[in-house]
């Protein structure tokens, strides 16, 4: 078991990824640098937050055609899994590897703050081992973030289980109040048809270390974790 | 020098025209034996401008303590100073103003300084791993102010966001001194092994020169001499001045900077910042007592048809300055081709010492390095000073000329809600405070910001402090305070404080009662410093930060001496957070209730009086404190410290409880006034709880360090009462302390 982590230029979280990842919870990781084509016999492969290319245009819209895209595209048709977090959730959208678009904050602004988030999905390795109704304090860090997809689009998300997180409040009430973007229907994170796709907007690498009291986002990682079979 | 340069002869008008005094452009022609041409003249205005000479504050800054134990790099070495942290590992932090600019074009002015301090870090080989600003503005009701604060916030925000620093502290002010000067001052602090620091100094003749990073335009031509004249109405004219922010390609320059740090290719490298080429050349070159020959016509431009003195003073940004040693220029090209961005080979080090700069084959100009920089030939002066009539005046204000409010309960209403005391929380959520995961406050805050040094035992803090009505009212005693203050947040929060950098932000250093200001600033920081042993390490001075009225006339800033100060917990288990936890735990007061409401934001706000002395201090008393604290969090007898600062005591426990929703049962001093108990900004103070169980242990070890303690009460679970009197629920003081700000801007 091997995790990639691509590293876009503009990639800002990239190292915070592999911290994560290798340091507490001991797993092997490869970068993969987006000028290659080489996936390093990596099995689950990650799209961490930056700014890829600086996201001038629109996020993610410029690395979804990287010569690495393609090679996470092939991976995640021969159902591999691939995660996107925040700016890698906009690059999957992107590169239609999961449902719906990221679109700006309702505020107009970026924001940065803890959220709390409930999982939703049975059938996404990444929510599938975790207790339904306990909230998850996990931090959002976005301009864009604002999770938009159309009815009929939905209606086959919510049919297909693909809705895998939906922001609520600390008790897990999923309310207004604890929208912090204006995302359609709460939704912080989806994952594609297959549940092989996942992409979220809240940064679990930002809750998994002891020395920053809040270690809720390592139990998004242990249930990837628990889920593999490779 | 060839016929055409030489015949381009700078007159004396031009010469003033661009800033330089009639004195100076005799001294040039001194210097160099003969008239300067056009663009000699271009390159010695904007260094000897008060941005990049320091001419008008040197002989006073020369004063400071820079001398410790653990510095690696004093003041005015590099560009940055470092701080030994133990364990192989050094940190380089600096703060910077970027006021002019943010005056004019507040999201690029903000951008850019953000940009301009990261760089200055990670040219000296260290990663950032924490940002900080300390930002002023005029009312908050002014339309203007709206605009100044929305374009300053997001233009922080967007750069920093993306270049992928998180900003972990910071301090926002409104006083209608910023009416039309704001001040924007951006602080960086990096972390590198400290076998790996690179220096600034050009060596070795025959070593190749290369520019890399951005191409370099129009943008910014000017800028250091912009930045040394007062902002009128009319500086909107200057907008060119103002440069233009790529964070995207300031992260790639990061990466390939540090890569390149790594090898063993380089000899010196600087940022380019005020004065791009002519500055970062000059100060290389005089640094390592060379000289350089550069050529123009192979800097990478993003326009056609630029002059000699426009590439020369372009500010453009996101551009480096690199002597590689001869034999090793692929390694540079490989990893600048890498991340994508230009490495161009521009010159060569020359011995002598003389800077050459050539085009379309034509020398355009010769000049003696040294004699464009500080500590070089760059003139430095001596200005008169004087003490103003309004300190004589305030000298005049009692207690007793202002009645007590009848009902504090009201007045601790809108003493939470007030601009500069209530939440900045509308600010610090628009940027990323998180990336780097290295933020040891965002749950669990405390006073100064802790960050993880990840791998080690250690953590840093950091702080920026200033009050600057204090210092107005008291430039030597403010100024002492605004370091006390910096250093008791670091004790409050579990550090030893370490050193400090300053941003100098001051009105027009020709009038004598704008440098009396300076001068009083100054001894106080030195004594201070002293007493706390933390040197200075660098930082800037911003003069000529004037409000022109509609009538023309022109008064200056508050005197905002901006303290940065860094300390180091050896233990990162020590971190002592500022929140109430327990229902029941005791309230202490440690230091002394005065009856003293000296420029508290109370008096300002409530009352309207701007000028009074300043608070009750004395360093002796501030000393003891926090040798005190410090000894009792590592005893760990302290559940929460918080200090007392801006909005009093009440505003302190209001903070206290708000993280967790908890309140307090608490009685005041019958010898004081109580609008000074609850909101007297008498400084050396800082609120404790503490478990029943530790009483005894913790009241036996203040007593033995002789600072005052008084027990006030206890934490309740929501309600707030003072001598019985209700003062409200914390979570109906929630909204108003929260969404003051965000109310306002939002309409």
């Amino acid at each position: 078991m091997k995790f990639g982590v691509v590293v876009f230029p503009g990639s800002n979280c990239d190292e915070d990824m592999v911290f994560v990842l290798e340091q507490t919870l001991d797993q092997k990781v490869e970068k993969l640098w987006h000028k290659d084509r080489d996936l390093k016999g990596c099995d689950f492969l990650v799209l961490p937050g930056g700014f890829s290319y600086g996201d001038y245009l629109r996020s993610g819209a410029i690395a979804r055609f990287s010569p690495i895209m393609d090679e996470v595209i092939a991976h995640s048709k021969r159902g591999g899994y691939v995660l996107g977090v925040c700016n890698g959730f906009q690059v999957l959208c992107e590169a239609n590897l999961v449902p719906g678009a990221l679109l700006h904050n309702k505020q107009r602004k970026f924001i940065c703050k803890n959220t709390h988030i409930l999982p939703q999905s049975n059938l996404a390795i990444i929510s599938s081992g975790l207790e339904v109704d306990r909230a998850l304090k996990i931090p959002i860090a976005h301009g864009e973030g604002n999770f938009y997809a159309d009815s009929d689009t939905l209606k086959m998300m919510n049919d297909n289980d693909q809705i895998i997180f939906r922001y609520c409040d600390e008790e897990g009430h999923i309310t207004e109040a604890s929208n912090p973007n204006g995302s359609i229907e709460n939704i912080a994170g989806v994952c594609n048809a297959q549940g092989n796709v996942f992409g979220m907007m809240p940064h679990p690498e930002r809750a998994a270390d002891f020395d920053l009291s809040n270690t809720d986002g390592r139990e998004i990682f242990e249930s990837i974790l628990a889920g593999i079979t490779v | 020098m060839n016929t055409t340069a030489a015949q381009n002869l700078a007159t004396l008008e031009q010469a003033q025209e661009m800033g330089l005094r009639p004195e100076e452009f005799d001294q040039i022609a001194s210097i160099l034996g003969r008239t300067p041409n056009f663009t000699e003249m271009c390159v010695y205005s904007v260094m000897w401008s008060e941005h990049c000479s320091y001419k008008n504050s040197i002989k006073w800054l020369k004063t400071l303590p820079k001398d410790g134990p653990h510095m690696l790099v004093k003041a005015g070495e590099e560009n940055a100073g470092i701080v030994d942290i133990g364990g192989g590992l050094g940190c380089a932090f600096k703060i910077e103003s970027h006021n002019h600019p943010s005056a004019i074009e507040p999201y690029q002015g903000a951008a850019t300084g953000v940009g301009g301090i990261n760089r200055d870090i990670f040219t000296m080989g260290a990663r950032p791993i924490a940002q900080l600003n300390s930002l002023r503005f005029g009312k908050l009701e002014n339309p203007r102010t709206q605009w100044l604060l929305n374009g300053v916030v997001k233009g922080i925000g967007d750069y920093g966001n993306a270049f992928g620093i998180p900003v972990v502290g910071g301090e926002v002010f409104f006083d209608e001194s910023y009416q039309v000067n704001p001040l924007v001052n951006a602080m960086s602090a990096g972390i590198l092994n400290v076998d790996e620091i690179i220096s600034a100094k050009a060596k070795g003749p025959g070593n190749p020169v290369y520019i890399v990073g951005s191409s370099t335009g129009k943008d910014g031509i000017q800028g250091a001499s912009f930045a040394s004249k007062d902002i009128t109405d009319d500086s909107a004219n200057d907008l060119p001045s103002v440069q233009v922010g790529d964070p995207f390609q300031e992260k790639l320059l990061l990466e390939a900077s540090l890569e390149l740090a790594k090898t063993n290719a380089i000899v010196g490298m600087q940022d380019m910042g005020a004065a791009g080429i002519t500055c970062s050349t000059s100060e290389m070159s005089a640094g390592g007592g060379v000289g350089m020959d550069i050529n123009l016509d192979l800097v990478p431009l993003r326009q056609a048809d630029m002059r000699p003195f426009e590439i020369l003073l372009s500010e453009s940004q996101e551009r480096m300055l690199v002597v590689v040693k001869k034999g090793e220029e692929e390694v540079v090209e490989r990893i600048f081709d890498k991340w994508d961005l230009n490495a161009a080979k521009i010159g060569v080090v020359t011995e002598g010492g003389t800077l050459r700069y050539f085009m379309n084959g034509e020398c355009v100009s010769e000049i003696p390095a040294e004699s464009l920089v500080l500590g070089g030939g760059a003139p430095v002066y001596e200005r008169e000073y004087a003490e103003p009539q309004y300190f004589r005046d305030l000298q005049n204000f009692k207690i007793s000329d202002v009645p007590e409010p009848k009902d504090l309960v009201v007045v601790a209403r809108q003493l939470i809600s007030t601009p500069n005391i209530a939440s900045k929380r509308w600010v610090w959520e628009q940027y990323d405070s998180m990336v780097g995961t290295a933020n040891m406050n965002t749950n669990r805050p405390s006073d100064a910001a802790v960050v993880n040094i990840k791998g080690t035992n250690k953590a840093i803090a950091l702080t920026v402090d200033c009050n600057a009505r204090y210092v107005n009212n008291d430039p030597e005693k403010g100024t002492a305070i605004a370091v006390a203050e910096a250093a008791r947040n670091i004790v409050c929060s579990g550090g030893e404080p370490s050193a400090i950098t300053n941003c100098l932000n001051f009105g027009n250093p020709y009038n004598p009662e704008v440098y009396w200001q300076f001068v009083g600033a100054i001894k106080g920081m030195s004594a201070a410093c002293l007493k706390f042993n933390t040197p200075v390490t660098g930082g800037n001075v911003s003069f000529y930060n004037q409000t022109t009225k509609e009538d023309g006339s022109s008064s200056p800033v508050f005197p905002t001496p901006t303290i940065g100060m860094l300390g180091v917990l050896k233990d990162k288990s020590t971190h002592t957070t500022l929140d109430f936890k327990y229902k029941g735990d005791l309230i202490f007061l440690l230091g002394e209730s005065k009856d003293d409401i000296n420029s508290s934001e109370y008096l300002a706000s409530i009352h309207g009086i701007r000028l009074s002395p300043a608070p009750h201090f004395d360093i002796e008393e501030e000393f003891r404190l926090q040798q005190c604290i410090k000894d009792l969090i590592q005893n760990n007898y302290l559940n929460a410290a918080h200090d007392i600062s801006d909005g009093g005591l009440y505003t302190c426990l209001v903070e206290m409880g708000l993280v967790s929703g908890l309140g307090f049962d608490i009685v005041s001093d019958s010898e004081v006034r109580k609008d000074a108990f609850l909101f007297g900004e008498s400084q050396s103070r800082v609120i404790v709880t503490v478990t029943e169980d530790y009483e005894e242990e913790f009241l036996d070890m203040v007593g033995e360090h002789n600072v005052p303690v008084t027990l006030l009460g206890h934490v309740t679970k929501g309600k707030l009462v003072v001598d019985g009197e209700h003062f409200g629920f914390i979570e109906d003081i929630r909204p108003l302390y929260e969404n003051a700000i965000g109310n306002v801007m939002s309409k």
